[in-house]
């Protein structure tokens, strides 16, 4: 098991849910061809990089935090930034890169040594300030950000869907099917190295002080150490994730890297699948982005039928745009009643 | 003499830390028991598990022939206990006669108490209207113990007072307690100080590992060097 | 009783007057070091006044927040959503009433606007009880739980909201006798704005004398502090928590009507919009001190107005570069009143 770093789902429902997603994930040209069945795909495994790396800090660390899409920003910014800039070269995304991806661990260096100062409970708050005053930062910045509008550019042509490759069992594959395959196999790599940091001493340590930080720093821990390292982590993974997303869709914009909504989604997703598990970032991912962009349509239909019946209220609290209704109701659910998520319960039954 | 305080097999667990294996206690209707232990063995615990502060997993705790282990704080403080815990507990934010204010409950306080706790603990009615932040250690001590004695008690329990504090300071202090007991107060007073204990001490428990390893009359113990040096690590000369 | 009473400091007998007072001058200071920056004088009294007003109004809605916090150990990151509740519950009764909003007699007015008020105090007062009871009891003392649970109690207000009014905002004019400015000097100095300063001030004062004066202010004070001992003193102090809750809700919806008439308007994400700087404000002040939520309070708005006037947006920026400096000065806000 040691690309699993021993960390295998333990749960015979589970382990058959992620092969089913994963293979799903890794056919996904072939197996639902068209734009959207790709886009949702690519969604996917972007979403669960991001989720695994919050459930880094939220699950196996303790620490809440509502700065994490800041840093998922920095690595969309830092990609959108460069190849506007400099034009559709693979130097481009390089720098981009090496930018972004230090600059997120640098913050997140530096906002973990400033918890040194205030209390723990500060903490959850004082990312939420900061992660909204970053928001405003992005938008007010339009001569590097693009502002509200954000920033499009386009990427070197062997990524493009105008490059053909040829056809495989009747698909065609463009460098668009080439770009999905980067996507799928980076975030990828990137759970597969979470699940080594949480496995590794390192991340027992974590899983340690989570339990009871008092006892961990008797036993000669340096809890801001680890929670700092952590959060540095778990920053640089979700900035490669950022990178990714916004290679994916050749836009990066305030709405699609650093809204709050984003920060609320990956908090949802994490809670419901499993904190502290990892394997929950890959069923919260799947369930949330197919609920996302399948479910709402059956909420318009349900919302559409209750109107024509006459009934009162009901449209409107199954309008499609409500549906963070009911994932709130979902969320608030799923903390009392299963707070060890989908995987918890899953494992907990075997 | 009956017993005020009953202690049965209590056993107290701190999220998975045992820390009372099955403590056996009897405070005596009238007199000063002492816990003695070394640091560690669970006279806090004990003391703090009485109070209800922390639910005791087993065994059966009874005050006055009322079984109180199942009791939530303030309805076991009512049942007629003061405590004076080991932080003291003062709030910094309240001025001595709001502290004691506090600690009067319900009834308004009784000047002749009053005039009573001033006459042990002076500095109480010179600050009287300071906020107790700006109290010295000793001073806190002195209102910690004034508001466990502020009204009437069955039972007074007490932790470490004496820690830290200057010999004149500890002198008062157990003056207090001496003419608390002259005037028939029950008390369960955990004290590392063995020469204090001596003094007010009528009987000891003495504590090892979540245990009562040892209990009998204070008089006995203090004759007995081997034994004081077995159960408590120390002899009559090189206490603190 | 020799004078000696500690071991470690001989003859110190005296307390140290703790005269605490240099927070308390920090508003001033702040006011003072913008005058220069600001390019007349008028304007520097319409920002003061426009910060000595929205600082009321935040301080309204974040004290509730930091008693909540320093009595009961409950973060509630769902505070927002009574400000917004309070906002709409206000829409609920004035739209209708609009034509005695808009009539020139004063009475008439307040005959809209109290109502008004006391149906969002009360509503959100009652769901703060319902609040506490249902979904914070089960979770006391799990830092982490309370956090996502009342985070996505904020998220199903907020939407239960745009599902009952609509997702668009909502315009709330302000009453006639309340609309306009009196002039002093050259300063235009909004009726609105005084209003709400003194709204302000009246409930800071009153719950100064509560806090201070009555037996329960007093088991309040000492339960902030430590409610382990008030408990062990023999006071079933978790009583006392839910009246605190409700009424730290009861504040958040006042805050709410007076923010939704002084921006005209309403929306659904405002509550999420005001949290962050009530947190600010929370932070700055110390976690349990109304004093210090409230000079916090004047502190934010204040620089908020004055940034806001000098480099437009980026005021949030500035608040939190105040915050960051208040905490490297004082890690546990200006009046630090809990022992945790």
């Amino acid at each position: 098991m040691m690309p699993l770093s021993g960390d295998p789902p333990r749960s015979k429902i589970l382990t058959v849910a992620v092969l089913v997603i994963v293979t799903a994930l890794a056919l996904a040209p072939f197996l639902f061809p068209g734009s959207k069945p790709l886009n949702v795909a690519a969604k996917i495994c972007i979403f669960i990089a991001l989720a695994a790396s919050y459930d880094l800090l939220l699950g196996y660390t303790g620490v809440v935090s509502f700065a994490h899409t800041m840093f998922y920003g920095i690595g969309s910014y830092g990609i959108a930034i460069a190849l506007h800039g400099m034009g559709a070269s693979w130097g481009a995304l390089a720098l981009g890169l090496v930018i972004a991806l230090p600059l997120a661990a640098l913050l997140a260096l530096i906002i973990g040594l400033f918890s040194l100062r205030v209390q723990t409970i500060f903490f959850a708050m004082i990312t939420l300030a900061v992660a909204s005053a970053f928001l405003v930062l992005a938008s007010q910045l339009s001569w590097l950000t693009g502002g509200e509008d954000g920033r499009s550019f386009n990427l070197p042509d062997l990524l493009l869907s105008r490059t053909v490759f040829g056809n495989l069992f009747g698909t065609r594959i463009t460098g668009n099917t080439l770009l999905y395959y980067v996507i799928f196999v980076g975030c990828a790599l990137l759970f597969l190295l979470l699940l080594r940091v949480v496995n590794s001493p390192f991340g027992r340590v974590l899983q340690a002080i989570r339990e009871n930080p008092f006892r961990a720093e008797a036993l000669g821990y340096r809890t801001v150490i680890h929670r700092t390292l952590a959060n540095c982590i778990a920053a640089a993974v979700a900035a490669s994730a950022g990178a990714l997303n916004a290679t994916w869709l050749r836009y990066t914009g305030p709405d699609t890297s650093l809204s709050f909504a984003i920060m609320l989604d990956i908090l949802l997703i994490v809670v419901i699948g499993g904190m502290g598990t990892m394997w929950g970032a890959i069923i919260g991912a799947t369930l949330f982005i197919l609920a996302q962009n399948y479910l709402q349509a059956l909420m318009g239909v349900v919302s559409t039928s209750a109107s024509d019946a006459g009934l009162p209220i009901l449209p409107q609290l199954f309008h499609p745009d409500r549906w963070l209704l009911w994932l709130g109701i979902l969320f608030i659910a799923s903390v009392y009643f299963f707070p060890t998520g989908i995987v918890g319960k899953l494992r907990g039954a075997k | 003499m009956s017993a005020l305080l009953t202690l049965s097999g209590v056993e107290t667990h701190i999220a998975q830390y045992h820390i009372l294996h099955g403590v056996d206690l009897a405070v005596a209707q009238g007199q000063t028991t002492m816990l003695l232990g070394r640091n560690g063995a669970g006279k806090t615990t004990t003391l703090r598990t009485i109070m209800g502060l922390w639910r005791a997993s087993k065994g059966e705790i009874v005050l006055g022939g009322e079984r109180i282990e199942a009791l939530r704080t303030p309805d076991i403080a009512r049942a007629g206990i003061g405590y004076v815990p080991e932080t003291m507990a003062v709030f910094s934010d309240l001025t001595v006669k709001e502290n004691l204010v506090l600690a009067a409950r319900d009834g308004a306080m009784d000047d002749t108490r009053l005039e009573w706790i001033f006459g042990f603990f002076p500095p109480l009615k010179k600050f009287w209207l300071s906020r107790a932040g700006t109290l010295s250690g000793g001073q806190k001590q002195m209102l910690s113990f004034a508001r466990a004695f502020i009204e009437e008690r069955k039972l007074l329990l007490i932790d470490e007072p004496t820690k830290g504090l200057a010999p004149a300071i500890i002198g008062a202090l157990v003056e207090c307690l001496k003419e608390v007991k002259r005037r028939g107060a029950t008390i369960l007073l955990v004290e590392q100080n063995f020469r204090v204990a001596q003094e007010i001490g009528d009987s000891v428990g003495v504590m090892d590992n979540g245990r009562v390893v040892h209990s009998g009359t204070m008089a006995a113990l203090a004759a007995d060097e081997a034994l004081q040096h077995k159960l408590l690590g120390l002899s009559l000369d090189t206490h603190q | 009783m020799s004078a000696t009473d500690n071991a470690a400091s001989p003859g110190a007998a005296l307390p140290k007057v703790r005269a605490d007072y240099l927070p308390l001058l920090l508003p001033l200071l702040l006011a003072v070091a913008a005058y220069p920056f600001i390019p007349s004088t008028s304007t520097w009294v319409t920002l003061t006044i426009a910060g000595l007003a929205m600082g009321m109004m935040i301080f309204v809605m974040a004290s509730g927040l930091t008693l909540i916090f320093g009595l009961m150990d409950v973060l509630n990151f769902g505070h927002g959503a009574f400000i917004a509740i309070g906002a709409y519950m206000a829409v609920l009764v004035l739209v209708p009433l609009s034509g005695w909003m808009q009539a020139d007699s004063l009475w008439l007015n307040l005959a809209a606007i109290v109502p008004a008020v006391l149906l969002a105090v009360g509503v959100t007062g009652a769901l703060g009880l319902a609040f506490e009871r249902i979904v914070i009891a089960p979770v006391y003392g799990q830092h982490l739980k309370q956090i996502l649970i009342t985070m996505g109690g904020m998220i199903v207000a907020e939407e239960l909201l745009k599902a009952f009014f609509g997702p668009q905002q909502i315009s709330l004019p302000l009453p006639a006798s309340w609309r306009g400015s009196f002039l002093i000097g050259e300063a235009a100095v909004e009726k609105y704005r005084v209003v709400a300063t003194l709204v302000g001030l009246a409930v800071y004062v009153t719950m100064l004398l509560i806090l201070n004066r009555t037996k329960i202010g007093l088991l309040i004070r000492a339960g902030v502090e430590n409610t382990e001992m008030v408990e062990a003193l023999g006071y079933r102090i978790t009583r006392l928590f839910v009246g605190v809750f409700m009424v730290g809700s009861a504040l958040a919806g006042l805050g709410g009507v007076m923010w939704g008439l002084y921006r005209e308007q309403v929306n659904a994400a405002m509550g999420g919009e005001l949290i962050v700087l009530v947190f600010i404000v929370v932070i700055i002040g110390g976690l349990g001190s109304v004093t210090g939520c409230f000079i916090g309070a004047l502190l934010v708005a204040l620089l908020t107005n004055y940034a806001g006037f000098l480099v437009p947006k980026v005021s949030l920026i500035a608040d939190i570069m105040l915050m960051v400096a208040i905490l490297l000065w004082r890690p546990r806000g200006l009046y630090p009143v809990t022992s945790r």
